[in-house]
């Protein structure tokens, strides 16, 4: 039996995936934005910390 | 103005201390595992002793292997980095002091306690209340050493490594706190302050969260620094490990309920942790493949070098036990591994495989670099690494296999309709499974052996820094004409902000699955039927508590065919309402217990725990003998059940001094039926003939819990139609 059919006789179960996506998603998108504003010399420098 | 150079001693000391205790708990944990997984094989290995029962040795191994070998192995590789990262020594050498010796303190009072069967029932967190206080206090000595050190550095950026101590340090704070609420009875027993589905709840996210935020991500923080560190590159990728950090610590926490599928616990709170699990494999082999393409042009190194060699392999056990958790969230898979030894193997890759190799490497990396020399000998540590492959191998391929078999004979129906096998058979079929887990685990055992030879010589001809001199260029201060002053700013309060950041992020998982666990009321729906404990089988469910009985029987039968079938009606959520803790188990090395009560009669329980081959020939079960002796400890019932009635189970007025007159007229009817067949010469007796039925012993206890499970509902004989 696949996947789907355990989820579909769940009841209300539409509301907990979908706020848990969306809580996480926003959550992925703000740390990926972080860090692609972050300008590559910051990260060059954070990168060789352990080695400095 | 030109910045200052300041001259500074990192403290070497606290490290070494740390590294000797990880290597010798270390082989402490794995001796502990090696000789539960023997008595599964050979029971004659139980010694018939309490202290060495499978019961209590396999929490013994669980937490020595846990906290005390990944425990140390955390503190000796945050101690070593966190130093270094920061350009500081440790904030306070009297901290660290009493960190160490605190932890080690516990350690053995947790050994002594768990030995004597003081334990609260709960998985990976069953040391008793004043142990958890300690802990606490412990875990709070750590965290100010760590942020004082942290906010005295002399590295402006918290490198990625620091990011995951600290949320490891203020998870680990929350969800010990959070699940080690107890109403303490005594000295040394307590009873949970949560009940029934709500205590499984906040069990299986502290449990869940224990392997995320104890297993996992300091060892992620020691992986960011000590494979750049072993391979001289940085890391792959700094942006990944940004992203990998922020989505692992958000996802982790919510994927608790996975533990529970099928169980009683309400639907919605299972598919949250079904969908969170699926979702974590991102960001885990995110951090996986960061730690991988960090040795990209550097391959060649790792043919060579024996540190390489066991982060590779550490990390890639990572990416390995990381794929198959989500797999395993999934119902339809989960369904065939939960209660077998696939579990086991999962564990284990996760536990030999990514916590064991990657402290093996860490230690081959650190103690010679500590020690100013060589190590001793590269060939025994290659074959340390190659031991301990085959020894993980040997482990886990048997216990997959297994599983699968578990699963596959105890859901198997005759065309006739009857199952086609017997729990025994199952059972029967695993010895060879568990002899060839045994002999892997001894492998990896010898491994380690030789690695701590291998060390002890290193140590033996090398110098030991204690203080190894360093300098750096003071953190400057934020000038106040400075045109980015909001910004640095915010940088100084970082350590703190991440904290809070990460406490916010762990947070909301949590109370988004328990507080409507806790709060609505048709998520723990009440059967009028079910009722509280009677004296006599409280004291008996404190004795099924105390010889661990849940680490072989589960006591949740879920709704399936064959097991509705085998072992009785599914379980309710209702009908654990009084259970303190909840006793449902992960794994089933006997039957399920959930629906036991009424199923045989009391001298078969009687006999079956005396010597469980008299009842059942193939049984691997160990002799519980002491529990007919020993006499039942009547001076604490008043207390337990003060503290039930304190925790809202309603027993009548009074009933705290009545209660020990209760459990004896209780008591006197078991024994009166247990006459009968003692006098006939059909109960168990001792080696000279003797009677050994005693009114006052545990055994009746016992017998009572026993007979009383899972028969608060109706239980309705499933209708067996034989097609002739």
């Amino acid at each position: 039996m696949k996947f789907i059919n355990y989820l579909e006789s769940i009841t209300g179960i539409g509301i907990y995936p979908l706020c848990a996506l969306i809580i996480f998603f926003t959550v992925f998108i703000m740390a990926a934005f972080m860090v692609t504003r972050t300008d590559k010399k910051t990260i060059e420098e954070q990168k060789n910390i352990p080695f400095d | 103005m030109s910045a200052q150079i300041e001259r500074f001693e990192y403290d070497n000391k606290i490290v070494k201390q740390f590294a000797y205790a990880t290597a010798f708990w270390g082989l402490v944990g794995m001796a502990a595992g090696l000789l539960a997984a023997l008595q599964l094989v050979w029971p004659g290995l139980n010694f018939d002793l309490p202290q060495t029962s499978f019961g209590r040795v396999r929490p013994i191994h669980t937490n020595a292997v846990i906290f005390a070998f990944v425990g140390n192995g955390i503190f000796m590789g945050a101690y070593y980095a966190l130093q270094r990262l920061c350009k500081a020594r440790m904030w306070s050498d009297m901290l660290s002091k009493i960190h160490f010796w605190g932890w080690q303190l516990i350690i053995v009072a947790a050994a002594i306690t768990l030995a004597l069967g003081m334990t609260t029932g709960k998985e990976y967190a069953e040391l008793e209340w004043p142990i958890d206080i300690a802990i606490t206090l412990v875990w709070v000595v750590f965290g100010i050493n760590m942020f004082g050190t942290i906010i005295k550095r002399r590295e402006r950026h918290l490198y990625v490594a620091i990011w995951f101590f600290i949320a490891t340090w203020v998870t680990v704070a929350m969800l010990h706190i959070v699940n080690s609420f107890e109403y303490p009875v005594s000295f040394f027993k307590s009873y949970s302050w949560y009940a029934g589905v709500q205590d499984a709840l906040v069990q299986w996210w502290y449990g869940h969260n224990a392997v995320a935020f104890f297993l996992t991500t300091p060892y992620l923080g020691l992986m960011y620094y000590f494979i750049p560190k072993a391979a001289n590159r940085p890391v792959y990728s700094y942006r990944l490990s940004i992203i990998h950090f922020w989505a692992l610590i958000f996802l982790y926490i919510w994927a608790g309920p996975h533990h529970l599928l099928y169980t009683a616990l309400p639907d919605w709170a299972q598919s949250l942790g079904t969908v969170f699990s699926v979702m974590l494999i991102a960001p885990s082999w995110g951090g996986m493949i960061n730690g991988l393409l960090t040795l990209r042009g550097a391959w060649d190194k790792v043919r060579e070098d024996v540190v390489l060699k066991f982060l590779v392999v550490a990390v890639t056990a990572y990416g390995m036990a990381t794929f198959e958790g989500p797999m395993l969230s999934l119902k339809n898979v989960n369904a065939i591994g939960h209660y077998t030894d696939w579990i086991v193997a999962h564990v284990h890759v996760g536990a030999l495989g990514w916590n064991g190799f990657l402290t093996f490497g860490v230690l081959y990396w650190l103690i010679p670099r500590m020690w100013r020399t060589e190590l001793y000998s590269k060939k025994w540590a290659n074959w340390h690494f190659w031991i301990g492959t085959l020894g993980i191998l040997l482990y886990v391929i048997p216990m997959y296999w297994a599983g699968f078999r578990h699963y596959e004979m105890m859901s198997e129906f005759t065309p006739e309709g009857p199952l086609r096998y017997a729990f025994v058979d199952m059972l029967d079929g695993m010895k060879n499974f568990y002899m060839l887990r045994s002999l892997g685990g001894a492998l990896y055992l010898i491994g380690a052996v030789l690695m701590v030879v291998n060390l002890v010589k290193t140590i033996k001809k090398g110098n030991f820094q204690a203080n190894e001199p360093a300098e750096a260029t003071a953190l400057a201060k934020v000038e106040a004409a400075h045109g980015k002053e909001h910004w640095h700013r915010w940088i100084e309060k970082r350590p703190v902000q991440m904290l809070i950041f990460s406490l916010v992020a762990v947070a909301i998982g949590g109370i988004m699955e328990m507080v409507p666990t806790f709060l609505v009321k048709e998520n723990i729906p009440t059967i009028p039927s079910v009722k509280p404990y009677t004296a006599l089988e409280l004291q008996g469910r404190d004795i099924y508590i105390r010889e661990g009985c849940y680490t072989c029987h589960s006591q949740m039968i879920r709704p399936f065919r064959s097991e509705v079938y085998r072992y009785g009606e599914y379980s309710k959520a209702g009908e654990f309402i009084y259970d303190r803790p909840f006793q449902w188990g992960s794994k089933r090395t006997g039957p399920d217990l959930a629906r036991i009560g009424g199923k045989y009669n009391n001298s078969w329980h009687f006999n079956h725990m005396a010597e469980p081959s008299e009842t059942e020939i193939k049984s691997i079960m160990p002799s519980y003998k002491w529990l007919l002796t020993t006499p039942v400890d009547t001076s604490l019932m008043a207390s337990k059940i003060l503290a039930m009635k304190a925790m809202g189970v309603p027993y009548p007025q009074g009933y705290e001094l009545e209660a020990v007159a209760d459990m004896r007229k209780q008591a006197q009817t078991i024994y009166d039926d247990l006459k009968v067949l003692d006098d006939e010469g059909k109960l168990y007796r001792g080696d000279n003939g003797e009677s050994l039925l005693n009114r006052d012993t545990e055994i009746i206890a016992l017998i009572a819990y026993l007979q009383r499970i899972g028969t608060d509902i109706k239980v309705k004989e499933p209708e067996i139609t034989q097609a002739k």
